[in-house]
């Protein structure tokens, strides 16, 4: 049983289809690309199987349970973690405080007579699990600056951070190459690539950056006006005319 | 028959009034995107002007009306387009409203102070019919007034050239066109600022039209309090429209004048119901309809397709001051505490240390503002509610059960903090501006009903509260106020630090990512809202305790003075704890300095109304900004520091937010 199961998702918005029965399969551990050309629908799914739009049919089944129907921040409790395309950090915070945070979500412990006793402060475990997190993306030297801070590009390894904090069985990634340059966006797939290694977390790519794409998913989706036009290995599928037609040959002219 | 068409007929006047400010809302909601709650203030400085000219003036009717009308009230509303609202485009709504709330806190009082006179009658104002007394004859015996027929006959001419203009005049297509999406109009070579003005000017009229128009109808016309009162009623029948349709707003205004007509004709009179049903009709239908109206929480989202351009509102300054200048603000703030406390006991006479007293309540109420405010990020209007639940709570659980006072003011306190919760959780479905509005309806039915019943605010009589003991004399007391609010201002300085605080903030920085982690938003903010009015109502009883005794005429707990804590907090600053200590001690001191320079009270009002503008530009506050720019400016000239780098993270915040990394995000994919 895959780890996360879309089946049939359906999304109209005032008569336009926008996603026609589109179902994915994510395994654990593993890393996924969903692509296809502007419009195709990518952020539309994304938004559907996070809970931020409502699909008028099919089902998504996460870990063996039905949440179609479950709050963003039930599923972020059961082992979703996302990043965004486009960046939405803490304002005022620093980059362990994100990470803090997240954990002391995960963890629960958080309650309004502990602040008011002043017994809320990081316990070492939790600053021993956020210094690990730190040290995994590289950013111990910036660790104590405002988020505000930051280059974008560790701007975005800090949304990684706080969402791995969150222990997510998957990661789901929003265009996380855009705004980064390319080495940025090199350096970015390497430390993803660690991280899955070091968590085993599975992930779900939607992406632009056909290059980003191929050396990091092993599996891709292709969508295009809605539709799924094409899935399976990653290699297979750049071969793929029909693929090569909707969304490769555009990029190649 | 004949009864039931002459109850729609009393209510129909009060209909059309509601309708012309339902109508100026949903224009400049349209336009601007700015809630203005200052339209019952604008009528009522347009019922003023009619009145000074035509009763003190001489004038005749036509001309006092035309004048007030056609050009004071369209020129009051192009001031505030150019002067304030124009500058708020990118701002965000509940900032706009922030606005437009001081305006509707400073605006009666400009009017009472500088165009009517402080304690200068204001009796017998006539309609602008030439026969006020006039009766007119209908179908089934029914009749009208000359007072009723130039309400509804001004009104079906007001709405029929409001309709001709939206349908061959070219500015009304412009601005329709504006409505959709005003960047999209001005690409199309359309000068949105000019359309945008113009629906200013016109919704303004429509206000004054109806302060005119109702004048008549109030014995006097007093502070304004009558006219903010209609503003209200007219805010429901926005909702009602679901801020859309001007059509639906017509409609509504006279279904809820009409329904109010029918319940006072038809409720026995002197019942219960009829006493206190057809008052509370406005802000019960309000609070209705922000809960149950389909499509009212769709029509908030932003339907403008280049909505994306602009750069995203930025969050209140939150952690972001320098060490220095917190370190430099305690010691100054501990200073001039001890300092002030010392005064008290040797030089300071007993005005005085009432005067400081009242501050130190005033700040302990002002601190539930810090948190729901300044942590949670809502804007409640109903902290002077909860403070009433506080104070008159603490009354009566002592005379009832006959407790001591110091249980039962944390009692009181806990009874509001439920309520606070239980009111948060529908209102928080709304969100934004209308999360507001449910909590202002709430203040008002406060208000206008509960107060009014005997077991509440011991009806007729003051419910007497008793001070703990051997605090009766005011030197002690005062010292068991400032423990009170060192005890408070603690909890909520730990509270911030702690959890919670820090589920707020990541709220506020972004609500998307803070739910992608797993925070639920609801449950945050219901405790902000609870911990917020345990805290109101903790001050409430405090300040019970202060004077003695409280009744239902006790103005603190009332709407107006909900308003005025907010816009006050808000001015100064409503991150900090100082800035909510320095906002009670503003509120009692300022008026002093005014009386000994010989100026009006009301002054105070219109001070802090005006500052309040300034929330868009420093929201995190005047006296934040003005600190933090005074650190910034030593630093650099004084102690020359090297001015950092952006990169490293330690230079000053900037406040235009231009190197923030969400901001970037769009800088860099350009």
């Amino acid at each position: 049983m895959a780890l996360l199961e879309a089946r049939g998702i359906t999304k109209r918005f005032a008569g336009i289809t926008a996603l026609d029965d589109v179902s994915i399969d994510v395994d654990a551990g593993e890393a996924v690309g969903l692509i296809g050309p502007n419009g195709a629908g990518k952020t539309t799914f994304f938004n559907c199987l996070l809970g931020i739009l409502r699909p008028e049919a099919g089902s998504v089944v996460f870990d063996g349970r039905d949440i179609t129907r479950a709050r963003i921040y039930k599923r972020a409790r059961l082992g979703f973690g996302r990043t965004f395309q486009r960046m939405e950090l803490f304002a005022g915070m620093t980059v362990r405080e994100h990470l803090l945070v997240a954990e002391r979500v995960r963890l629960g412990t958080g309650r309004l007579w502990k602040d008011v006793l002043n017994l809320s402060a990081p316990t070492a475990p939790e600053r021993e699990r956020s210094d690990h997190t730190l040290a995994l993306l590289g950013l111990e030297d910036v660790a104590d600056k405002p988020v505000e801070a930051l280059s974008l590009g560790r701007g975005r390894l800090v949304e990684v951070g706080r969402a791995l904090m969150t222990e997510p069985k998957l990661l789901l990634l929003d265009e996380p190459s855009s705004g980064l340059d390319s080495q940025e966006t090199e350096a970015l797939a390497g430390t993803l690539r660690e991280v899955q290694r070091a968590r085993g977390t599975a992930v779900l790519l939607v992406e632009h950056d056909v290059e980003f794409v191929r050396s990091y998913a092993s599996r891709l989706y292709v969508l295009d006006f809605g539709t799924l036009i094409a899935s399976g290995n990653t290699q297979a599928v750049f071969q793929d005319e029909a693929v090569r037609r909707a969304y490769l040959g555009e990029m190649v002219v | 028959m004949s009864n039931f068409i002459a109850y729609i007929l009393l209510g129909l006047p009060f209909g059309c009034v509601f309708a012309l400010i339902a109508i100026g809302l949903v224009l400049t909601y349209k336009t601007s995107g700015v809630f203005n709650l200052a339209f019952g203030a604008q009528a009522f400085a347009a019922a003023a002007v009619y009145y000074v000219l035509h009763v003190r003036h001489g004038w005749p009717t036509v001309p006092a009306a035309v004048l007030a009308i056609v050009v004071f009230s369209p020129l009051i509303g192009l001031i505030l387009e150019l002067a304030i609202f124009r500058h708020m485009r990118t701002a965000s709504p509940l900032a706009k409203m922030v606005a437009s709330l001081g305006l509707l806190v400073a605006v009666p009082q400009m009017v009472v102070l500088w165009l009517i006179g402080v304690g200068k009658p204001t009796f017998g104002v006539r309609g602008i019919w030439w026969d006020d007394t006039a009766v007119y004859h209908f179908f089934f015996d029914t009749t009208l007034s000359g007072k009723d027929m130039a309400v509804i006959v001004s009104t079906v001419l007001a709405v029929l050239v409001l309709g001709a203009l939206f349908k061959w005049a070219p500015i009304g297509l412009r601005m329709r066109a504006v409505v959709e999406s005003p960047r999209m109009t001005e690409l199309s070579g359309i000068n949105a600022d000019r359309v945008s003005a113009f629906s200013w000017m016109l919704s303004s009229l429509f206000a004054g039209l109806a302060g005119v128009l109702i004048a008549p109808y109030f014995a006097s016309l007093g502070t304004g309090q009558d006219f903010i009162t209609l503003l209200v009623a007219a805010i429901a029948v926005a909702a009602f429209a679901r801020l859309r349709s001007i059509p639906m707003a017509l409609l509504g205004g006279i279904l809820l004048g009409v329904i109010q007509g029918l319940l006072q004709g038809y409720l026995p009179p002197g019942s219960l119901l009829a006493q206190y049903l057809k008052p509370a009709l406005p802000f019960a239908a309000l609070f209705l309809l922000l809960l149950f109206w389909p499509g009212l929480r769709t029509a908030l989202q932003s339907k403008d397709p280049l909505a994306g351009v602009d750069p995203p509102v930025l969050p209140p300054a939150a952690a972001d001051r320098g060490r220095g200048m917190t370190i430099a603000t305690r010691t100054f703030g501990i200073g001039v505490g001890i300092v002030m406390f010392v005064l008290a006991f040797t030089v300071m006479n007993d005005h005085w240390i009432g005067v400081f007293t009242q501050g130190v309540i005033f700040s302990v109420i002002f601190l539930s503002i810090t948190v729901i405010t300044g942590m949670g990020g809502q804007i409640s209007l109903a902290q002077a509610a909860f403070a009433g639940i506080g104070g008159y709570g603490t009354a009566q659980l002592v005379q009832v059960f006959n407790l001591p006072v110091l249980p039962t003011m944390l009692l009181a306190a806990l009874l509001a903090g439920v309520v606070g919760a239980l009111l948060a959780i529908p209102t928080l479905r709304l969100g934004g501006i209308f999360l507001s509005l449910g909590t202002l309806a709430f203040a008002l039915v406060f208000s206008t009903v509960f107060v009014q019943l005997g077991w509440v605010a011991g009806g007729a009589h003051a419910l007497n509260v008793p001070r703990p003991g051997g605090l009766a004399n005011d030197k002690p007391f005062l010292v068991y106020c400032v423990v009170v609010l060192i005890i408070v201002s603690f909890l909520v300085i730990l509270v911030r630090k702690g959890t919670t605080g820090r589920y707020l903030d990541a709220l506020s920085g972004s609500e998307t990512a803070a739910q992608s982690i797993g925070i639920d938003p609801r449950r945050s903010k219901i405790v902000a809202f609870a911990l917020s009015a345990a805290i109101a109502g903790l001050g409430g009883s405090l300040l019970a305790q202060f004077y003695t005794t409280v009744s239902a005429a006790t103005v603190e707990y009332t709407y107006v003075y909900g308003l005025f804590f907010v816009v006050i907090v808000v001015t100064l600053s409503a991150r900090t704890v100082e800035g909510a200590i320095n906002a009670g001690l503003s509120l009692v001191i300022i008026p002093e300095i005014l009386n000994f320079f010989g100026l009006p009270y009301g002054l105070t009002f219109i001070l802090f109304g005006l500052g309040a503008i300034t929330y868009a530009r420093h929201p995190e506050g005047i006296l934040e900004s003005q600190k933090r720019r005074s650190m910034e400016f030593l630093e650099k000239h004084v102690f020359r520091t090297k001015k950092a780098t952006a990169d490293d993270g330690s230079g000053p915040p900037s406040t235009n937010g231009a190197d923030r990394v969400p901001v970037a995000t769009t800088g860099a994919a350009d």
